[in-house]
């Protein structure tokens, strides 16, 4: 059997990290299935555990100078009702599993897991997401685009942790997701889709466009981002098939038994344009977001 | 192993435990709590649901470490509120129970969404319930169950 820790505070948990490099377990709801064995046994653990959950330190949502702060045992479900956080989380919040997963995992673990088809990562891919990494000897802040590596690959050292989630508290124009799924709950990702623009005087300042489930990790490319800057807004429709050109090479699903390749890569376009469309429409005539 | 506080059903408990283990073994193996039943295993069926401090959880996927000092009541505890008097009735009025194996979680479940929320659209329920899976009623008198629920135990809530 392995070993258990119970920090008290979140200094104990980085002293007890630097110490002896346990694996860092909040809501449990993803590892829990991953090392499940027979009913009645230990689940199949081979690392120490450090437990986290109990750390009220790390459970906080604080709304400042145009970012939002999110600590790492905030759950789900606690997002999904408080007030500083942007719609467009909520949804694909509410998107997500079950009340009964939602209220036990945690946002932390959601990025931790890696998982290409995590339901909130194109989301915190367009809130520009920056993961607050704690270790007793600093504290480093990381891009997500650079924090999550791979398929279940993140870059963090055993003495290290997720201490906390900034995103930005912008105020879009026009933002949408979508997620494609078997099911309305209980579901795991076909396709997911964020996309958010802002324009000043009709013309396009800022566009983010980030896809889920496609590639091994979100796709957000800042350099396609940067060509959209300054359509007019009322191009935009007519810029689609451009757009969904540049993309096209990096959309590169698999088939597995949730959907095809071909199905997942035909949602995506369908999504860029679908984006594209409503955005030239709605803005200007009132800041909307789509659900 | 270590030593793990908890009140289970409005009892101070201790149990010196694997913290790794489920919650739901622990309810069933060691405190005889078979209502707390086993389906998937992996979160997504709802039939281990129990409360954690009133909130509805998947017992199958809490680690029994992350319950240090909560508050877990099972079906058995819920048995003995006026609450579940109410659900009770409700559900046998609508003919929302067939085999029943979903039932103590569906129970727990819309007590904690009716807690949170004491007069949910169709669409709350339905979306409170999300995570109970029925093989049996096709959810539409489970569903006017909890409405019911919410006019007859007007107060409770």
């Amino acid at each position: 059997m392995v070993k258990s820790y119970f920090p008290k505070t979140y200094r104990q948990a980085l002293e007890i990290l630097a110490k002896s490099n346990p694996a860092i377990i909040a809501g449990g709801t993803d590892l829990m299935v991953k090392k499940r064995r027979w009913s009645g046994l230990s689940p199949g653990f081979s690392e120490d555990m450090i437990f986290i959950s109990q750390l009220r330190e790390l459970d906080y949502i604080r709304r400042e100078n145009g970012k939002i702060y999110i600590g790492a045992n905030v759950t789900l479900e606690k997002l999904l009702h408080d007030k500083d956080i942007p719609e467009i989380l909520k949804k694909a919040v509410a998107s997500m599993a079950s009340p009964g997963v939602r209220h036990t995992a945690t946002l932390a673990g959601n990025i931790a897991n890696a998982s290409p088809a995590g339901d909130t990562l194109p989301v915190l891919y367009i809130l520009n997401a920056r993961i607050v990494i704690g270790s007793l000897e600093r504290e480093n802040v990381i891009q997500i685009e650079d924090f999550i590596l791979g398929p279940g690959s993140i870059d963090l050292r055993r003495s290290e942790i997720i201490k906390e989630i900034i995103i930005d508290d912008t105020d879009f124009d026009f933002m949408m997701y979508e997620k494609v799924g078997g099911r309305k709950s209980d579901a795991i990702s076909k396709v997911s889709f964020a996309a958010a623009v802002s324009s000043v005087f009709d013309m396009v300042t800022d566009m983010r466009i980030a896809i889920g489930a496609v590639a091994p990790t979100v796709v957000r490319i800042r350099e396609f981002e940067l060509q959209l800057i300054d359509t007019p807004v009322n191009e935009m429709a007519q810029i689609s098939g451009l757009v969904k050109d540049l993309y096209k090479p990096l959309i590169k699903p698999i088939s597995d038994q949730r959907s095809t390749a071909d199905y997942r890569k035909m949602c995506v376009l369908n999504f860029i344009e679908e984006f594209l469309n409503k955005a030239g429409k709605r803005i200007g005539k009132e800041k909307d977001i789509d659900w | 192993m270590a030593e793990i506080k908890f009140v289970l059903n409005n009892e101070k408990v201790q149990i010196d435990r694997d913290p790794t283990m489920r919650l739901l073994d622990v309810l069933r193996d060691d405190f005889g709590l078979i209502g707390v039943k086993e389906g998937c295993g992996e979160g997504e069926c709802g039939a281990c649901s129990v409360l954690i401090d009133s909130e509805v959880a998947s017992s199958c996927i809490v680690p029994l470490g992350n319950v240090f000092d909560k508050k877990i009541v099972t079906i058995e505890g819920f048995k003995k509120t006026d609450r579940y008097k109410v659900l009770h009735e409700a559900y046998e009025e609508e003919g929302a129970v067939q085999c029943g194996f979903c039932i103590p979680g569906m129970l727990l479940a819309s007590e904690s969404l009716l807690n949170k929320n004491p007069h949910p659209s169709e669409d709350e329920i339905r979306d409170g319930l999300s995570g109970n899976l029925c093989r049996c009623t096709g959810y539409n008198m489970i569903v006017r169950a909890v409405q019911r629920a919410a006019e007859t135990g007007e107060g409770l809530w």
